[in-house]
């Protein structure tokens, strides 16, 4: 059995009255991907945004259950969020780069946590923007704007900018939807790479895209976990019909 | 011609008419007080004081004044306002008692600024003894704009994506530095620019200084905040109505209704430019 680093049991979420996630029971394991897929609306990214605590800044949204990261509880009071997001690190659905330089846009994570060494700073950059696979397309010019490049190399920046604070869980909420086809499989190489040194959760829309790059998958539908299993199992030989028929395209 | 295309020409001629008779009414008085005003401005108009019973001289100190007024109504209406809409455009939630909060201070900007004076002389001239100076008159002014500095800044700070915060925040900054790095050099423009506006409108005010400390005429300039001054709006209202040649103050009045609109219309151009500076330096 794998190393467990996110145990989640019996959690809900609620939006006001609206209860968007219902018992969800499972564990995300060290230097794993996990993809989760789903129809729109079935609780896949508030799901995601649930282990940062990205969700605290929505009015009405609250939680029960427990969902631990080596074994804290990420919704305790003394739980630091700070601390948990520098742990957590997080790529948007939409590259979100700050209009600052390249060579800032990764910096960002470093200086708010207080680092000041130049030479660190420089050497970090360096570093994340190779482990992103973006360093040799931007290598001489880090000091222009990042909404200067390519929306595949805007996803890469924000991939690399995450990287920089060395999180150990890297959440990724749909990072290929809005990119073409070379661009999205730069993306799915990457995470072959990174899931060597983080432990990867993944939302995706794109059934192909879970089979290829995930070791294990959730099946959420309307807010329920409906099965979770290694991702061969679910795609070779799911244990629910209705699995099936969404993984083969019958329902989306 | 069939009758869409008609109806389209018809559409855009009321539009053109509607801007037309806008800009024609602004170019009349501009005419008007331009003709009637130029002859008497000089160098010596603006840096000279009133003699001869006002009719005679020029109108430094009114210049000097209105500055002063201003430049303490900023200091006390930008930090304090800009302060307010930060806290509740970035920090405070949103229920019924921000929403109370809020719609008050839209609601204050509608007062009219009369009430705004007999407020500050009752408040800082009386009670709070500070008499009527430049100091009470550059406060009332500053309550006056104050909700004008907020709404403003609050807009500008709404205009600033939510990627840009959420980014931050995902990376382990705390809402300040979000705030800090992410925001406000992004809303910046906005808000000065937002800022200057009510700042101008301010300056060409004469209702909050009326009681609160502008003077009817001083042959000094304030040595201290505690002091009477002259100030243009002030000026120009009692060379129109109060004094006691009217046909003699006519050219200066209309004089100091130039210099008034050239002031404020500076302003507004610097407005302008200060925006346009700091969204190059943006971009870049």
């Amino acid at each position: 059995m794998h190393q467990t680093k996110i145990e989640v049991r019996d959690f809900n979420f609620f939006y006001g009255d609206q209860r968007a996630l219902k018992d969800i029971e499972l564990d995300i394991y060290n230097n794993k991907v996990l993809g989760i897929i789903g129809p729109s609306g079935c609780g896949k990214s508030t799901f995601l945004r649930s282990i940062n605590r990205m969700n605290d800044t929505i009015a009405g949204a609250r939680v029960n259950g427990t969902m631990l990261i080596d074994g804290q509880n990420i919704f305790s009071e003394k739980m630091d969020v700070v601390e948990l997001r520098r742990k957590v690190g997080m790529v948007f659905q939409k590259s979100n780069p700050f209009p600052k330089s390249i060579f800032d846009n990764v910096a960002y994570g470093l200086r708010v946590n207080g680092r000041k060494d130049k030479a660190y700073i420089e050497h970090k950059v360096e570093e994340s923007l190779k482990d992103a696979a973006l360093w040799e397309e931007v290598e001489d010019r880090l000091s222009v704007s990042a909404f200067d490049l390519s929306g595949g190399q805007q996803q890469r920046l924000c991939i690399a900018r995450a990287l920089a604070i060395e999180p150990e869980v890297l959440l990724m909420d749909e990072p290929a939807s809005a990119l073409d086809p070379t661009a999205t499989a730069k993306v799915e190489e990457l995470i072959q790479e990174l899931k060597k040194k983080y432990t990867i959760v993944i939302v995706t829309h794109n059934m192909q895209q879970a089979a290829r790059i995930s070791d294990y998958t959730a099946f959420f539908m309307l807010g329920e976990l409906i099965e979770y299993n290694e991702t061969q199992k679910i795609f070779t030989n799911p244990e629910k019909k209705i699995t099936e028929e969404y993984i083969t395209g019958r329902f989306g | 011609m069939n009758k869409k295309k008609v109806t389209e020409q018809l559409g855009f001629w009321v539009l053109r008419l509607c801007v037309g008779i806008t800009g024609l009414i602004l170019l009349i008085i501009l005419f008007d007080i331009v003709t009637k005003g130029i002859g008497k401005v000089s160098w010596r108009f603006l840096v000279e004081s009133p003699r001869n019973g006002m009719t005679e001289g020029g109108i430094f100190p009114a210049i000097v004044g209105t500055f002063l007024v201003t430049m303490l109504t900023a200091v006390f209406a930008v930090p304090l306002g800009m302060g307010c809409a930060v806290y509740l455009n970035e920090y405070a939630d949103d229920n019924v008692f921000t929403r109370i909060i809020r719609m008050s201070i839209r609601n204050l900007s509608g007062v009219p600024s009369i009430v705004y004076g007999l407020f500050g002389v009752v408040l800082f001239v009386q009670m709070m003894r500070i008499g009527t100076c430049v100091l009470a008159a550059g406060l009332t002014l500053g309550l006056m704009t104050l909700p004008w500095v907020i709404t403003a800044s609050e807009e500008a700070l709404k205009n600033v994506p939510q990627s840009y915060r959420n980014g931050a925040l995902a990376l382990g900054a705390t809402r300040w530095q979000a705030i800090r790095s992410n925001v406000l050099p992004y809303s910046i423009s906005g808000m000065l620019t937002g800022t200057i506006l009510g700042l101008a409108r301010a300056a060409g005010e004469t209702a909050p200084i009326l009681f609160t400390g502008a003077a009817f005429f001083l042959p000094f300039l304030p040595k201290s905040p505690f002091e009477q001054f002259m100030a243009l709006p002030y000026h120009l209202y009692i060379m129109v109505t109060q004094h006691h040649s009217l046909e003699t103050a006519r050219p200066i009045a209309y004089a100091t209704a130039l210099v008034l609109i050239a002031l404020i219309c500076s302003m507004n151009m610097f407005a302008v430019i200060l925006r346009y500076k700091l969204r190059k330096q943006k971009k870049e």
